[in-house]
């Protein structure tokens, strides 16, 4: 199984109450996913990069983080611990140092970007909620996940959402079966993905194609032709939201589109208790059909 | 009338109640509040009861529906009245995935749209769908009609056995062994009876009828070396 939710704002007022909506969606589906539950958020563009970090010991790996950083690589970074997870400000430009210093650290990076920040974590998904406060965190759009794993081990790295490139991200329902065969041409290309899970691999392919030069909208398309297995993809990037079902469609999804709203959930229940659902244009995505909203 | 709002009162309680019912209760109507997109609502019924759920369903409404009818004022989630016996079942608006599969008997309308594998494997149940039907719907159909008053999808009929789909819109791709069929009176009549129990707004001779070429499942004597 594996539970997917996603909102993507149309009317900014609504901004605020982002991690609370998404909160709700979130819980709504554990029964679908109650080994792990992650979140992607974006908001709070600031105008620097962002990072965000990992650790299994966040008290010793965080104390000093920001001035050890900060004397690498020669200016000031900014750091936000929220449990687990550390959200580092840098200086532009300076994101490739920063990740080596942070490799020799033994600290994991969960994605980087202006916009994104990544927290997610083994548990169910009301206690992955509360540790990381996401009722509290505003944001222009976001996708969640609970996981039931199958393809990879029940992991903080093997949870949703991936992500592989800068303010990208994927969350999946579903397991691939050419992940493998994927997983090497991605490497070849410089884009090797860093679990053994699956969904990592679509995450690396999407990051490839943006990389390449294609939109959104045909990097989706592509998956339908390269990615074998069962799939529903919800992506992320900077002021986009996307959705793509593989042809067989066994995966459920529902989507809800209001004046205020883009919703994306793998059932209705999700979805039951947004502002306005009553009157929301509610309807299942088609197979093969690639779905998007950009700002 | 008895009123029952899911918001208060466990699923579980619920359909307890309802399935408690005796063939000649008097508690006959029934409304069903907040569904929400809960699963399972008012399934394994076995009495003439009418219970209608004001809102959206998940999975398995009015699964293994005997004798009552159920409405759903929204739409209903994957497998909506799966493996009926008898009875009603109204989806007012759109139904998901596998909706009617397996089902024996009874009727399912679906007003909207059904999405795919619409009455996959049904077993004697009717189906009407007033909008269009999803791919690889009536897989494996063995009996029992499904009729559809928008477009199907890939693959309609794949498989069939001795069930006839009747479409009066485009067909994207035929399953195998699915073809067209020459739409005698006997059936012009089981159509109108369909439509009008249906409440549908659609003539019979607007539609067209599907079934199975009996190529792929009939024994042939031609390959006995085979077996």
């Amino acid at each position: 199984m594996c539970g997917i939710v996603g909102l993507f704002l149309k009317n900014q007022e609504l901004q605020p109450k982002l991690g609370d909506l998404l909160t709700d969606m979130l819980i709504t589906m554990t029964d679908r996913g109650p080994d792990s539950a992650g979140i992607a958020i974006y908001g709070n563009d600031g105008g620097k990069p962002k990072i965000t970090v990992q650790s299994d010991d966040p008290e010793t790996a965080f104390r000093g983080l920001d001035a050890a950083l900060s004397d690498a690589l020669g200016d000031t970074v900014g750091m936000r611990v929220i449990d687990t997870h550390a959200v580092l400000t840098l200086p532009e430009g300076t994101e490739p140092e920063a990740r080596v210093f942070l490799a020799g650290k033994g600290i994991r990076v969960m994605g980087s970007g202006h916009a994104m920040e990544i927290f997610k974590e083994v548990g169910l998904p009301e206690q992955v909620a509360a540790r990381f406060h996401l009722r509290q965190m505003a944001g222009s759009h976001g996708i969640g996940h609970t996981r039931m794993a199958t393809e990879s081990a029940v992991t903080t790295l093997g949870a949703h959402p991936f992500s592989t490139g800068a303010d990208q991200c994927l969350v999946h329902n579903g397991s691939l079966s050419n992940h493998n065969q994927m997983r090497r041409e991605l490497t070849q290309k410089g884009f090797a993905p860093e679990t053994q899970n699956d969904t990592e691999v679509a995450a690396c392919y999407i990051s490839s194609r943006l990389a390449e030069g294609a939109s959104l909208s045909e990097a989706l398309e592509g998956t339908l032709q390269d990615l074998d297995g069962f799939f529903t993809f919800v992506v992320g990037t900077r002021n986009g939201f996307g959705v793509v079902r593989d042809p067989v469609a066994c995966k459920p999804a529902v989507m809800a589109e209001t004046e205020d709203y883009v919703a994306f959930g793998s059932e209705y229940r999700a979805l039951a208790n947004l502002p306005g659902i009553e009157s929301a244009r509610v309807w299942e995505p088609e197979p093969a059909t690639v779905y998007f909203w950009e700002r | 009338m008895q009123t029952i709002d899911l918001a208060t009162t466990p699923l579980r309680d619920v359909n307890a109640a309802l399935q408690a019912q005796a063939s000649r209760t008097n508690q006959t109507e029934w409304v069903i509040e907040n569904p929400k997109g809960a699963h399972a609502i008012a399934v394994g019924l076995d009495a003439p009861i009418e219970v209608t759920v004001k809102g959206s369903t998940g999975y398995y409404c009015a699964g293994m529906n005997k004798q009552a009818t159920v409405k759903v004022t929204g739409s209903a989630g994957p497998g909506v009245a799966e493996n009926m016996m008898s009875g009603t079942v109204v989806i007012e608006g759109d139904a998901s995935q596998y909706a009617g599969a397996t089902g024996h008997g009874g009727l399912l309308v679906i007003k909207g749209n059904a999405s795919s594998r619409c009455g996959i494997s049904m077993k004697g149940i009717d189906i009407v769908v007033f909008g269009n039907i999803g791919h690889m719907s009536a897989f494996m159909a063995q009996s029992g009609n499904l009729v559809v008053l928008g477009d199907a999808g890939d693959a309609l009929g794949d498989s069939l056995y001795e069930a006839r789909l009747f479409v009066r819109g485009a067909v994207k791709s035929l399953g195998s062994d699915c073809i067209e069929k020459e739409m005698r009176p006997e059936h012009v009549e089981i159509l109108r009876d369909l439509l009008e129990r249906a409440g549908a707004d659609a003539k019979p001779e607007e539609f067209k009828r599907y079934g199975s070429a009996r190529k792929l499942y009939n024994f042939h004597v031609d390959h006995a070396g085979a077996y």
